[in-house]
């Protein structure tokens, strides 16, 4: 116990750290995902094949290795920003795919007669999709939503290692001082497991809301 | 009836791979007129329906509606698609909007109007199809018929200048067929442009002007639909009439 009291403020540092990469990097996968999904059922072949590209490589690449490709590759070429963005940047990118692809599941389950019928009464294809289609798809994409940023918020701890202040890199600090590495380890998890339960509180309570009702 | 044509197809063909489904269709619908088209299923009927507001492409020929060519996918379609009101087999209310939700929706994103106004020309419409009264429940508390009743408000709400209906009441349970049917008189004796693809053949008689008979993607039959029902040419027609008419 002694190790959680004796080191509040460490914990609170790296706890309220994994809550702003895990919100900014949601927000910006979110938005990135919307947009790809956006672009791979586009009826402009360009737009499709980018959104396609986007999601084979970053999805097929271990977070890890995109991290290294942000924080040392983008320096390169002039771009500077804080560690803290940069690791916002690789985990949004990364998870927007992931994101993408239940969106576009999700499209898939709304029957296609919705659609034609929008365009049959002269709606644009935005306007088809943001009134019609995707109101529909988002009841039935909420729960793997909901699991992909699960990860997400578990998937910041690699921010640890690139220096960025997050809960899982406390262990470092704390196992210098000499604290038992096993209780650090407990408390980390049950910080990890206070930001995962928050998720999946508020994505039950957004599938009660809007689920589908069957 | 050579009148101001409203919808023209020339040497229209459609392919789905290897399938040839329309061959060399050419079909004129003057103003005012109701083409109902009938034929044996995989005849392409349906097809020939949705490739006149471009829900399918065509692969050669032209289609022109009221003079104008059809556009190629994009806003200038959006717009022509919009004087098309269309009625599909299986209704297609969008299920997430109320019955009003759903009429007032086209008015207000494709023409501009008001909220208000819009649902004020929903509830007149839904008056004029029997409705009134269910505009605050959503499509899957109705029946078939009363959702198809719904869709037809729906396009009609964007003051179109024809109506598609593409087997507007295959998808019906028999008790149901008629009160579709009863509207879609009303709209035939108002002088509304029509092209009705149906195996309803008492609709066809006394409503249609023409009844386009279609077999293997080809218009077999083009003719007045006394005539037609009555004095058949093709042995096609014959042979289909014979199946549909005994019992």
């Amino acid at each position: 116990m002694d190790v959680l009291t004796d080191n509040f403020s460490t914990f609170g540092d790296g706890f309220l750290g994994t809550v702003e990469l895990t919100v900014y990097a949601s927000l910006l996968a979110l938005a990135l995902g919307f947009v790809m999904a956006s672009f791979r059922v586009a009826p402009v072949g360009s737009f499709r094949v980018f959104g396609a590209v986007w999601v084979a490589v970053l999805r097929n690449t271990p977070l890890t290795l995109l991290f290294f490709a942000v924080l040392l590759g983008l320096p390169r070429f002039g771009l500077v920003l804080p560690f803290e963005v940069f690791a916002v940047l690789a985990l949004g990118c990364y998870t927007s795919a992931f994101i993408c692809e239940a969106l576009r599941s999700g499209i898939n389950t709304v029957p296609t007669g919705q659609g034609e019928a929008a365009r049959s009464l002269g709606m644009t294809f935005s306007q088809t999709l943001s009134g019609v289609v995707l109101p529909q798809a988002f009841r039935s994409v909420i729960s793997p939503v909901g699991s992909t940023l699960i990860a997400l918020a578990k998937n910041s701890a690699i921010a640890g290692a690139f220096s960025v202040t997050e809960l899982l890199g406390t262990y470092k600090t704390l196992g210098e001082l000499g604290y038992s590495i096993i209780w650090t380890f407990v408390w980390i998890a049950l910080g990890y497991l206070i930001i995962t339960l928050a998720i999946s509180a508020v994505f039950n309570i957004l599938e009660k809301r809007w689920g589908v009702a069957r | 009836m050579a009148v101001d044509p409203l919808i023209e197809l020339r040497d229209v063909n459609k392919y789905y791979g290897e399938l040839h489904v329309l061959q060399d269709i050419d079909l004129t619908v003057g103003k005012g007129e109701v083409v109902v088209v009938i034929g044996p299923s995989g005849s392409g009927k349906s097809t020939l329906c949705r490739t006149i507001n471009r829900l399918e492409t065509i692969q050669s020929g032209l289609i022109r509606l009221d003079g104008q060519p059809l556009p190629e996918e994009g806003k200038e379609l959006a717009r022509l698609r919009s004087e098309v009101g269309m009625v599909f087999q299986s209704f297609n209310l969008f299920a997430h909007k109320t019955v009003l939700q759903n009429v007032s929706m086209g008015q207000v994103k494709v023409r501009g109007r008001k909220k208000d106004e819009a649902d004020q020309r929903s509830r007149e419409l839904l008056e004029r199809v029997g409705l009134a009264s269910q505009a605050d429940k959503y499509p899957a508390q109705l029946s078939g018929g009363q959702q198809q009743r719904v869709a037809i408000a729906r396009a009609l709400a964007m003051d179109p200048k024809v109506m598609l209906f593409d087997e507007p009441t295959s998808a019906l349970d028999p008790e149901m067929i008629n009160e579709v049917l009863e509207v879609m008189q009303q709209l035939a004796r108002d002088g509304m442009t029509m092209v009705v693809v149906t195996h309803e053949m008492g609709f066809a008689r006394s409503a249609a002007n023409r009844v386009v008979f279609m077999a293997d993607g080809r218009v077999v039959e083009d003719r007045a639909p006394e005539d037609f029902f009555t004095h058949p040419e093709s042995e096609r027609a014959k042979d289909f009439l014979s199946k549909i008419l005994k019992h």
